[in-house]
């Protein structure tokens, strides 16, 4: 039978890009060029080296967002995946994290799915959540924040580096995984790659084929409010001196004047 | 007054220092029943109460070892049900998301993530966050529910501040979904002797630039002279040189200590994301471009090979 394999992806505005808030405090998308958040491209990488190990599987992507959003299926089109799913609905802007999940989890589950692979935080939000919501939600195991992951015999198992040991995880499928950074770099995509995903399906469903309302989603249906958003005042320059031999003497001093030494 | 939930990060009984800035940040809010959880739970009593928590919430079952996640957010629900908080705080790990956020779910909470700051408010406690990079600040609250709040390390002054700290076992039964994931093996950290990244006062990093892992002994005795922890940016950790344990970033530790300083690291929006909060930063980089020196008090153009080991000396015979 053949193994389905959901990758949740997230299109976010480019870090090195200058991102900035929008005058209903939600993160402006419209200003800053977007791309598949690059912490994610290590969930699809993840999902396709599983599939290789399994005798039949399938990939699809699902993202939820904006038109742009597309942009970050493509790209994992591009990697290898198989379809993908955008979820795309003018009620969505302003969605939180508790509805994200709760948009992700209904799509996941009309897609069908054995394992969900996801990363492991969103570049922009980097809540690092919504795996963990997404199995409270489908109410299946979590084994998240891996940096080793695979898949046989409908077992995932798993190495989870966490502060104060590393541990090693085990849970029946069907699952949501989620992946480090530290769980191996993601291949780029190949010209023929690239060619191929230009001809993979992309469906589009909106609430109501979720069966959603759109007071359960959006600034709305948002559990919490962000009063104000304040740019941080720019740092004020400090003192830059070359070193001419004294370097580290200086840097000694400076410190000692602020009481470090 | 009313009552705040703080969930306890503790290894074996000891209570780890962002869980006692919690409490600093609870009493403005109401009076601070703590939860402790797992092997050593009672064990944090006496801390906990010299720390201003009225009460000790505690269990120790083996389950929340043997399973991840799932059982500690059972727990904390049948706390959230005992106590009928004014808000439920945890501390920013890892793991402490991923049971505040199953919690707020559960009991139809909205959840604020790493927050820098808190204070009461007319509409319940206002958070301070600290995004995109550090470059805004933004205040938000929770519209709905309970609020469930995580806070970043070193958010708050530990203060001492006796109260009762009484434990009593809390009781929770467990549900069919916390044995879902389990923990078939768990090999412990090794302890550096060096303070905790995400606790410490300094924090001392190395970068690219240090060029080897033979050569991170230069960035050790520079941390050890100011009793400093070890920071490394991911290029330093992606070439090895360096344990992913001590990377500072987006995808590393976020510190946030009193001085931070940067050496052979130039300040990518990636790193600065980790560590852009420092109360002061220095750094040591040979090139006078790099974007590192947009942040520094005091910045050093120059080799490190040469500036570090001068700095390490001078600070050792300064301390005499
Ligand atoms: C999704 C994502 C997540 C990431 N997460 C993180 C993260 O968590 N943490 C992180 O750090 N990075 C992270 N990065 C990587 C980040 O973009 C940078 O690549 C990285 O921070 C660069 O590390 P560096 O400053 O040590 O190296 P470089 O950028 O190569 O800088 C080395 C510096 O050392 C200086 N130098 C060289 N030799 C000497 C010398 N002898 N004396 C003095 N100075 C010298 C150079 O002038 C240069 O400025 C992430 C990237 C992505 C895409
Ligand atoms: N809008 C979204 N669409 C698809 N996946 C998402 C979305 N938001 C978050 N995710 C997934 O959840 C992970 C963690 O996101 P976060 O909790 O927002 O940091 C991401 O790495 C994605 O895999």
């Amino acid at each position: 039978m053949s193994l389905r394999i959901v990758v949740t992806v997230k299109y976010v505005p480019d870090a090195t890009g200058d991102r900035h808030f929008a005058e209903d405090l939600t993160v402006d998308r419209d200003d800053v060029d977007g791309l598949l958040s690059e912490l994610d491209e290590y969930a699809v990488e993840q999902a396709l080296q599983i599939a290789d190990e399994a005798d039949d599987a399938e990939i699809t992507v699902l993202t939820v967002g904006p038109e742009d959003a597309k942009d970050a299926l493509r790209k994992a089109l591009s990697m290898g995946a198989d379809k993908a799913i955008h979820v795309e609905d003018d009620d969505l802007h302003g969605t939180d994290a508790i509805g994200t999940s709760l948009v992700l989890a209904k799509a996941i589950e009309k897609a069908g799915y054995d394992l969900v692979v996801s990363g492991m935080a969103s570049t922009d939000g980097t809540m690092g959540i919504v795996p963990a919501l997404l199995a409270e939600r489908l109410g299946v195991p979590q084994v998240t924040l891996l940096s080793e992951v695979s898949v046989e015999d409908g077992v995932v198992k798993g190495r989870r580096d966490g502060d104060s040991a590393s541990e090693q995880l085990e849970a029946s499928l069907p699952a949501v995984v989620s992946v480090t950074d530290q769980s191996g770099e993601a291949r780029y995509p190949s010209f023929k790659g690239i060619m191929a995903a230009k001809k993979k399906p992309v469906e589009s469903w909106d609430l109501s084929d979720l069966g959603l309302e759109a007071d359960e989603v959006g600034l709305e249906g948002s559990w919490t409010k962000v009063d104000s958003a304040t740019e941080r005042p720019a740092r004020t320059a400090g003192t830059i001196v070359k070193d001419e031999g004294e370097g580290g003497k200086q840097l000694a001093a400076f410190l000692a004047e602020r009481k470090f030494v | 007054m009313a009552e705040v939930l703080v969930y306890v990060d503790h290894v074996d009984g000891a209570v780890r220092k962002p869980t006692l800035e919690l409490l600093t940040l609870a009493r403005r809010i109401g009076d601070p029943v703590a939860v402790a959880l797992g092997n050593g739970a009672a064990d944090t009593a006496a801390a906990l109460a010299e720390h201003g928590a009225v009460k000790v919430l505690t269990d120790d079952a083996a389950e929340y070892a043997d399973y991840l996640v799932v059982p500690k957010v059972d727990a904390l629900q049948a706390a959230v049900e005992a106590v009928s908080p004014a808000a439920v705080l945890v501390p920013s790990s890892a793991e402490a998301k991923e049971i505040a956020a199953r919690l707020a779910l559960r009991i139809g909470s909205g959840i604020i993530t790493d927050a820098v700051d808190l204070e009461a408010g007319d509409e319940g406690p206002v958070a301070t966050q600290s995004v995109f990079a550090a470059s805004y600040t933004t205040r938000t609250r929770v519209s709905k529910g309970t609020p469930v709040i995580t806070v970043k390390p070193n958010s708050a002054a530990v203060e001492a501040a006796p109260a009762a700290g009484s434990v009593e076992a809390l009781s929770v039964t467990f549900s069919d979904k916390a044995t879902g994931t389990k923990v078939t093996g768990r090999t412990e950290r090794e302890s550096t002797g060096r303070p905790e990244l995400t606790e410490a006062a300094i924090v001392v990093s190395g970068g690219r630039g240090v060029n080897g892992a033979e050569n991170f002994g230069l960035i050790e005795a520079l941390a050890d002279s100011l009793g400093a922890a070890v920071g490394a940016s991911r290029a330093a950790v992606d070439a090895g040189w360096y344990p992913h344990t001590s990377q500072v970033g987006q995808t590393g530790k976020s510190v946030s200590p009193q001085l931070y300083i940067a050496s052979g690291i130039s300040g990518a929006i990636q790193h600065r994301a980790g560590m852009q909060t420092s109360k002061t930063i220095v750094a040591v980089n040979k090139d006078a471009e790099a974007p590192i020196f947009d942040l520094v008090d005091y910045g050093v153009v120059g080799d490190l090979f040469e500036v570090v080991p001068q700095l390490t000396e001078e600070i050792r015979t300064r301390k005499g």
